[in-house]
């Protein structure tokens, strides 16, 4: 039952494939088929409206969600092993803010699952976290406690935490919306950061102008996948009119995208 | 002040007593840090409870009372776990189902084994002075085991309680750490039975640990702490039933309460008493360490 971390994660950055997945709660299925190939060190936006099944789509990545049909390959071998090397930044962390934890602590575990069963931090361990929180601006806060902290440091605890993970593989989920403008800075400069250590990275936004300029490739989805590939191809105004219906329109060359509605479930 | 310490000494059921709610308080405050912060009381009490049919089974079978109690605890446990996984009712609502049923299915089948009614008070309230060297024997080997497993796991435990998306992400296995914890807990009250019993062991598990919540920023400061705190009562609370001739359980979970009292109104930055009155309000909760 217990995973093998005496293997750690292989060397080089991880490929990802998705072959025919379908993934829902209840036997409910919100997304459907879906095939892709993210080659290592890409950096992915996914692109959608509300209830498109972006977040469904990251927690089956993420582990979280059992698959209803089709297969996750990372490294050419079927998640649920401990080599994935995932590191998972939900929308809003689902944690306990009042639990006795410094944020240095937050961090730390981003340590454990290199470190494995019964091994303590070592050194490098506490290096590493000590560069992650100066990385997200966080040094003078290490010690406090985290609800202590602001939404906006907070959100920046677990950038550093997932820094501090070197992951092979970074799922973050609308990581722009709703935060202040320094953690916004704060998280394109970790995907520079991740860029540069070739971590396969997927994020997913409302920003369409976001999407197009900082990332590589995009993923259109609407409880389907609807295109995906490099930025400059995927951005169509037919390839956005279907993935955004009624939502979408375009004056001058501009598009702008009406999504006032309700919040995504899940 | 020397000899007022020094004379429950000289009797050797006051030694091992000392000694049995010395262990009992430590191991009760560490694993009890779990259960306040995982909101576990209302599980706790109920395993306390569901440990008396496991006591009157073992007594009726002439088998070993600790093991009828462990193995009763245990079932409870899990059965709490698989009625709230079924989704149709909340798990709080599942502990106070199989908690009155425990209870009621004990009062039973002591009722009606009339040489043994005796020893109910005992099992429900302790009996910290009857206590014998096999006993501390116990005592000491199952505390050193469930203390023992907290050190190895700390991590695996810390990120389970406290972020079950990273544990899960870290592809743990989340609910296997989460049942070990709950056998961790049941073996703690199990062994916690002799000294303060049934009734109280909720309050050693709950009281010292939420106190230590107030003052400690850290987990591993926390459970220092709450050890602290519960090493206290119990000799605290000993002496006290020593001298004022009261239910030693009792006066161990009166001084845990005590403790608690006065940390809450008067811990620095926390306290309120400090938030009460007026420009005495620190600017920074969550400094005191």
């Amino acid at each position: 039952m217990s995973p093998v971390f005496s293997s750690p994660c292989s060397d080089e950055p991880a490929r990802l494939d998705l072959i025919g997945v379908t993934v829902g709660y209840n036997n409910r299925p919100v997304l459907r088929d879906i095939t892709l190939e993210i080659p290592h060190g890409a950096r992915v936006a996914i692109v959608g409206p509300n209830g498109a099944g972006k977040s469904t789509l990251f927690k089956a990545l993420a582990g979280l969600l059992p698959l209803q049909a089709g297969q996750v390959l990372i490294h050419n071998r079927p998640i649920g092993g401990h080599q994935d090397c995932i590191a998972y930044v939900p929308q809003r962390e689902d944690v306990d803010w009042r639990f006795p934890v410094t944020v240095a602590d937050v961090v730390m575990m981003g340590r454990y699952g290199r470190l494995g069963w019964l091994r303590r931090p070592g050194r490098r361990d506490h290096e590493i976290v000590a560069r992650s929180l100066e990385q997200m601006g966080l040094k003078e806060l290490a010690h406090r406690r985290i609800g202590d902290l602001s939404g906006g440091q907070q959100q920046r605890v677990f950038l550093a935490r997932a820094l501090a993970q070197e992951p092979h593989i970074l799922l973050m989920d609308e990581p722009f919306s709703g935060v202040d403008v320094s953690t916004q800075e704060a998280t394109l400069l970790l995907l520079d950061q991740l860029r540069t250590q070739g971590v396969t990275t997927l994020v997913s936004t409302h920003d369409l102008t976001l999407a197009a300029t900082r990332f590589d490739r995009a993923m259109l989805v609407n409880r389907r996948l609807i295109r995906y590939g490099p930025v400059d191809e995927v951005f169509t105004q037919q390839a956005l009119s279907e993935t955004f219906g009624q939502q979408v329109f375009f004056l001058n060359g501009a598009v702008v995208v009406d999504q006032c509605c309700p919040p995504e479930p899940g | 002040m020397i000899s007022w310490l020094l004379t429950p000494l000289s009797y050797s059921f006051m030694q091992r007593g000392l000694l049995a709610s010395l262990m009992v308080g430590i191991l009760c405050a560490v694993v009890g840090c779990y259960v306040v912060l995982r909101s576990m009381s209302f599980l706790g009490d109920a395993l306390a409870h569901a440990i008396l049919p496991g006591v009157a089974i073992a007594y009726l079978l002439q088998g070993n009372l600790v093991i009828g109690a462990l193995v009763a605890a245990i079932i409870v446990a899990l059965a709490i776990g698989f009625f709230s996984r079924q989704g149709s009712i909340k798990e709080d609502t599942a502990i106070g189902i199989l908690f009155a049923a425990a209870l009621s299915l004990g009062v039973a089948l002591i009722s009606s084994i009339k040489s043994y009614a005796v020893d109910l008070t005992h099992i429900l309230f302790g009996n910290v002075l009857g206590v014998s060297t096999t006993d501390l024997m116990l005592i000491a080997v199952l505390g050193l085991i469930v203390l023992l497993v907290i050190s190895l796991l700390y991590k695996e435990f810390l990120v389970v309680t406290f972020d079950p998306v990273l544990a899960a992400t870290m592809r743990l296995p989340v609910e296997g750490l989460r049942n070990l914890i709950l056998v961790l807990l049941a073996l703690t009250i199990v062994v916690s039975l002799q000294t303060v019993g049934v009734g109280l062991v909720t309050a050693m598990l709950v009281t010292p640990s939420a106190t230590a919540y107030l003052v400690t920023r850290r987990l591993p400061s926390m459970m220092m702490a709450s050890a602290l705190i519960g090493a206290l009562s119990s000799l605290g609370g000993l002496y006290i039933s020593f001298y004022l001739n009261v239910a030693s359980g009792a006066a161990v979970v009166l001084m845990a309460t005590f403790f608690f009292l006065v940390v809450f109104l008067f811990a620095p930055s926390r306290g309120i008493v400090w938030s009460v009155l007026p420009g005495r309000r620190h600017p920074s909760g969550g400094e005191a360490q």
